[in-house]
């Protein structure tokens, strides 16, 4: 019903904007990870695998790498943790507060990043809140200073930050499920608890499969919090494309190791999406 | 369910652990906003239990600081610029999925949505590696774009998930009766996908004015709000900043419910918020 000139008009812009501004400044990335920089800091244009060799060859970047993925992962785990029991409660149990209990979930996860990593800060401080009151309670007699500068802090505000991620999903594939099919279960006899792991848990695997992709790739690309909160034994893969860009200047390597991280994103993804596919009933 | 709550005697213990979990998990996502609010007023400092002499002074001191309104100024420019950009190229980019084959429109749907889930930092570099090599100088214009860019994907998933509900026999009718595309766009489109359009800009200006990574790379001379937090907190806090972030708080806390009660209008189903995180999630596989 639409003439060719409508669906011209409705195409042609954003395809031009989004491929200037999308598009090529992916495949300029892709460029300069093949391109190095000189002595004078000027990029040398003349293609070579050097960015790749030197990712391989020295250990910080890939040890990085890998300890960011750890973090990612028990962000992950924490978060799906906290998460579940609490979607499933909503879902099951909340009642006629459901909508409120809602809510709940969600303002945390527009409301300011920034301030959610800060007031972390505030509290992990060797003097900050959670130090001084367990001095003022007499539980220790000094800061403990593993609290802030750690991978702890960083695990523990990405959790914080990406806890109603995983919810949301969860719940969401929790309402999802048909009620007469729990009701069969009761009625054939099975206890709550068999319900749960035959009928209930397998068929929300796909929003645990989506919250756990939002949460570990969201946390994997993380430079926030770890500079915030992670002090240098808690250093993530993007702290090193931030300082590459910036104080080192070297943007071609900078440029190979956020194609590496582009790669393991979307094959994450694309690995995410497959199994989500296979597990989901409809 | 009131079912599974009633059915048997020996699940009753099960929901208290659920209501306990429930409460713990909600302490943990709002207590540490508490503490921040809290100490906003205490006038020793950020840390420091109890809290004492509770006082104002760091909301006159934050008042007086010209940096932060500058760049709260900054901030908003940056964020109506964005939001016009990325509804200029959102709103009919959700037409053209919803409406149009054109070659590469899977690879266009998936391009759209990346930078939503990509970290920042990525797209924020490659946009700084385009501006550089077209020999264009950082500026407040930079951050427009690129925010802009990011968040078309925005605009684009609630826009659809807007036309999806849209009734196509509204839009015949009016071509039928001999109004063109223009009018049937600004007197049927446009006015049915009203309430996905406000939502969808209420949600790009609450990210911009939040947004820091990709910033981080297309800063010139002028700050967002949040970078100027953000160099402030690297020289050493004061609730000055609690202040401030206790305001952000509360915009974004007004900005999000009023956003939500839209939704909920927009749609009587259960599934408003995640929408977006399900189509991005989509637009990968």
């Amino acid at each position: 019903m639409f003439s060719r000139a409508y669906k011209t008009v409705v195409t042609a812009p954003p395809l031009a904007w989004v491929t200037v501004f999308l598009l090529v400044p992916y495949l300029l990335m892709f460029c300069y990870s093949f391109w190095s920089v000189s002595s004078t800091q000027a990029i040398i244009h003349t293609w070579n695998l050097d960015n790749y060799r030197e990712l391989l060859r020295k250990s910080v970047y890939w040890e990085t790498l890998l300890r960011s993925m750890w973090i990612a992962a028990r962000v992950t785990l924490f978060s799906l943790l906290l998460g579940y029991p609490l979607a499933y409660f909503l879902s099951f149990y909340a009642g006629s507060r459901k909508d409120l209990l809602y809510q709940l979930v969600i303002i945390p996860l527009w409301v300011s990043y920034l301030v959610r990593a800060y007031a972390w800060k505030t509290i992990l401080g060797s003097e900050g809140v959670l130090n001084t009151l367990l001095q003022y309670v007499h539980l220790t007699k000094h800061p403990l200073d593993f609290l802030l500068y750690s991978p702890f802090a960083v695990v523990l505000t990405l959790t914080h930050i990406y806890t109603p991620f995983t919810i949301l999903p969860i719940y969401a594939a929790l309402e999802h499920i048909p009620r007469n099919l729990i009701e069969a279960s009761h009625d054939l006899g099975a206890p709550p608890a068999q319900t749960f792991w035959k009928v209930i848990f397998p068929l929300s695997i796909p929003g645990v499969l989506a919250g756990a992709t939002f949460a570990f790739v969201l946390s994997l690309g993380d430079f926030l919090a770890p500079l915030l909160l992670g002090g240098p034994s808690g250093i993530m893969i993007s702290n090193i494309v931030v300082s590459l860009f910036g104080a080192a200047y070297n943007w071609p390597l900078g440029a190979a190791i956020s194609l590496c991280m582009l790669v393991l994103v979307v094959s994450l993804l694309f690995v995410s999406e497959r199994l989500e596919k296979k597990w989901s009933f409809s | 369910m009131e079912l599974l709550v009633t059915n048997a005697a020996g699940d009753l213990p099960r929901s208290r652990w659920l209501l306990i979990h429930a409460t713990a998990v909600f302490a943990f996502l709002y207590l540490p906003i508490a503490v921040l609010v809290l100490y906003s007023f205490n006038k020793q400092g950020v840390g420091g239990f109890p809290p004492h002499h509770l006082t104002l002074d760091w909301y006159r001191i934050l008042f007086a600081d010209e940096a932060i309104w500058d760049s709260v100024l900054n901030s908003l420019k940056v964020a109506f610029a964005a939001m016009a950009i990325s509804l200029t190229f959102g709103v009919p980019a959700a037409l053209a999925l919803d409406r149009a084959q054109f070659p590469g429109k899977a690879v266009f749907r998936r391009l759209v949505l990346l930078p939503l889930i990509l970290p920042g930092i990525i797209t924020g570099l490659s946009l700084a590696m385009l501006f550089h090599l077209a020999l264009i100088k950082s500026s407040l214009a930079t951050i427009i774009v690129g925010h802009g860019t990011a968040l078309i994907s925005v605009a684009t998933t609630e826009v659809f998930a807007g036309l999806q509900k849209l009734d196509r026999a509204q839009e015949e009718a009016s071509l039928d009766l001999g109004a063109n595309y223009w009018q049937t766009f600004w007197r049927i489109t446009l006015p049915n996908l009203k309430l996905s359009i406000i939502g969808a800009a209420l949600l790009i200006f609450t990210l911009s004015m939040d947004e820091i990574a990709v910033s981080f790379f297309l800063i010139g001379r002028d700050n967002t709000l949040p970078l100027e937090i953000w160099g402030r907190l690297r020289r050493g806090i004061t609730p000055e900043i609690n202040a401030i972030s206790t305001i952000i708080f509360v915009f974004s806390l007004i900005t999000i419910i009023f956003w939500y009660r839209l939704r909920m209008r927009a749609d009587s189903g259960g599934d408003s918020g995640i929408g977006l995180l399900e189509t991005s999630q989509e637009a990968i596989e």
